[in-house]
């Protein structure tokens, strides 16, 4: 056999993939269904604006649950990355204004703060041996601190030109949200994923010691899987600055964000106990979320019973999984 | 060092995590004493056990279920459901009024064999469970107040039972951590249950096939976490009169800081009470001393973020992976 053979496709090699993507799938499946009941009862019908303000929103929580797949795919979780989302949209309405040059000057300083924030996670649980959820929890108290210093009142502005451009429309109606999300998913999400270092990041979350034998490099990928996380944060920071105009040291937003993104990578069918799943998922799964909500409003549910019927769908969407206890024959397995 | 503990037959009996956590008290208490001259007083202490033993019930639920190797992350809004449960028992007059305080830790009782049923029984993880949990607590008192905040006073024996100090000029709330410090040590070092927690904390496969029914321990610890979650949330409203939404949002942090920096293995198995007993005083003094220099929050959060880091990195560490 020639490695041309080898690496050409084989009969039957839909399947792995279908079986590796069945989780982002299903999601998009989902999202589809229940987009289009949200658009056949809004008033305004499928239009161009329904679209654009339902994709700005949904395209917040999407990035934010990018940033949270990096860490859940090691094993890991992050729960600063909801207060690293804040501090950038806070450093955001401080630096990203003024001159097309100082703008983008302003633009790399923010996504810098993310990754610096995410690189100090990676730092901690790599060289300080602690457990990420420990040490996300305390950082991201620090990390809302910096916010609350940057921002005690809400306040701030931002290029106003830029902000439009990016939450308004394209021609065709196409929401220039959407397409924003696609360029990340483009350019961060699928050159990691197709490179050595995303193969060790999906390695060390299925099995640690195996990747340890196999002699990869497992703190630079989960190095990495924590600063693109805090990347991913900021990139989401830097949107809300251009959705709202505004900084805003909010722990409200932080500690939602944080759990929206947890419960948007399960729904997107990324394990949490790491190496399964992947980044497209997790933006359906964050769609879906924000659907749910739309959902609601067009339905007329009385607002104050919002978050408890979020709080349960929730809560259901991650007992789905338990569907796999029926199937187990051997009490052992339970505990696997 | 570590010779001097191992050969030292009085100093190994204590772990060096417990040894080195009473040291940063120690230093706490030195920087507090230079900063404020009254810090020392007696009066003050006990100002601050006052305080700390409402963290200390939670960080008590906190550390059982961490044993397990599990994690409680619904404490903030069962916090709250205590408490706001139990000023609305009060509110009913008569007999809800007497059972203020059961009927909030019941409601708390609920919510944490909801969780034990979802981490033990659907083998969802907990993080993930208990967060969900979270939610769906918050979503309840919303509707329950009315997206409002709503004064709800509490009871005079509430009030009473978290300010008055019955016995021996001691604050009542240490009474109590004291009796409920005293069960849980019981429980943990005399019982079947607290063997069996520390075995599943090792290796729940293991704990199974020696014939613990590992399902059911789980399930009473979350248990007993949502109830102390929720008897504390009862005291705070009685300490500060009434119950508010979000009065359990800054006890996450600390109860799970108190029981890692008292020595507890976040992976479960391994811990004292003596440390997170520890690890509540060095808590509950390093956010006195946060409050004595008069700064801004915003530094407060950022201080605390880091010592908290700091102190962890100092010998919170997992063992080197060869």
């Amino acid at each position: 056999m020639t490695d041309r053979a080898l690496s050409a496709p084989q009969p039957g090699d839909w399947r792995y993939w279908f079986g590796e993507q069945r989780g982002a799938l299903l999601a998009l499946a989902v999202f589809i269904v229940m987009f289009a009941i949200y658009t056949a009862n809004h008033p305004a019908g499928f239009s161009a604006d329904v679209v654009t303000t339902a994709a700005s929103k949904g395209v917040l929580l999407a990035l934010v649950a990018i940033a949270q797949t990096f860490v859940v795919l090691t094993a890991g979780i992050d729960l600063s990355v909801g207060m690293i989302f804040v501090l950038c949209n806070c450093v955001a309405s401080y630096i990203v204004i003024g001159s097309p040059l100082e703008t983008a000057l302003g633009v790399a300083g923010v996504l810098a703060t993310g990754l610096a924030c995410g690189a100090l996670n990676g730092l901690i649980v790599i060289y300080g041996r602690l457990q990420p959820i420990v040490t996300t929890i305390a950082t991201g108290a620090a990390f809302f601190g910096l916010a609350l210093l940057l921002r005690p009142q809400p306040g701030g502005d931002v290029n106003e030109d830029l902000a439009d451009f990016l939450t308004g429309q394209f021609p065709g109606g196409i929401p220039a949200s959407a397409v924003a999300l696609l360029v990340v998913v483009l350019v961060i999400w699928i050159p990691f994923r197709r490179s050595m270092l995303g193969r060790v990041v999906y390695a060390v979350g299925s099995s640690e010691p195996a990747a340890y034998m196999s002699g990869l490099h497992i703190r630079r990928a989960k190095f990495a899987a924590y600063a693109l996380a805090g990347l991913l944060a900021a990139i989401g920071g830097l949107f809300l600055t251009f959705v709202t105009y505004t900084g805003e040291a909010s722990s409200a937003n932080a500690n939602t964000y944080t759990l929206n993104s947890i419960a948007a990578v399960v729904l997107g069918g990324v394990s949490l106990f790491g190496g399964r799943g992947s980044a497209v998922g997790a933006i359906f799964g964050a769609l879906i979320f924000r659907t749910i909500g739309d959902l609601l409003f067009v339905f007329d549910l009385d607002p104050l019973w919002q978050p408890l019927f979020l709080g349960i769908v929730l809560l259901v969407s991650v007992c789905l999984g338990s569907f796999r206890l029926i199937r187990i024959r051997n009490r052992l397995d339970l505990f696997g | 060092m570590t010779n001097l503990l191992a050969n030292n037959p009085v100093l190994r009996r204590f772990d060096p995590a417990v040894l080195t956590a009473f040291g940063c008290i120690f230093v706490l208490l030195l920087i507090g004493s230079i900063i404020n001259r009254n810090f020392l007083s007696p009066e003050y202490l006990l100002q601050q056990l006052q305080v700390g033993s409402f963290l200390a019930l939670i960080s008590t639920g906190m550390m059982i279920v961490i044993l397990l190797g599990q994690i409680d992350l619904s404490v903030p809004w069962i916090i709250t459901v205590g408490g706001m449960m139990s000023t609305a028992a009060a509110g009913w007059g008569g007999l809800g009024a007497t059972f203020a305080i059961p009927i909030g830790i019941l409601c708390g009782l609920v919510f944490g064999l909801i969780n034990g049923i979802g981490v033990a029984y659907l083998r969802v993880p907990s993080m993930i469970f208990t967060l969900g949990i979270n939610a769906v607590a918050q979503g309840f008192m919303i509707v329950r107040t009315g997206g409002a905040a709503p004064l709800d006073m509490a009871t005079d024996s509430m009030h009473e039972l978290a300010t008055g100090r019955l016995i021996l000029g001691i604050p009542n709330p240490v009474w109590v951590w004291i009796a409920v410090g005293a069960a849980t040590v019981f429980l943990l070092r005399r019982t079947v249950f607290g063997r069996a927690v520390y075995a599943i904390g090792n290796r729940e496969v293991a704990a199974y096939l020696s014939g613990i029914r590992t399902q059911r321990v789980v399930l009473a610890a979350f248990a007993i976490s949502g109830s102390l979650a929720a008897f504390a949330g009862a005291l705070l409203a009685g300490y500060s009169t009434k119950a508010y939404q979000g009065m359990g949002d800054p006890y996450l942090l600390p109860s799970i800081a108190a029981v890692v920096l008292g020595g507890t293995s976040i992976l479960g198995g391994r811990g004292t009470y003596l440390g997170t007993v520890a690890g509540i005083i060095l808590i509950t003094l390093l956010q006195s001393i946060l409050s004595v220099v008069q700064i801004e929050e915003a530094f407060r959060q950022l201080i605390y973020g880091t010592v908290i880091i700091a102190m962890l990195l100092v010998y919170g560490r997992q063992r080197a992976q060869t």
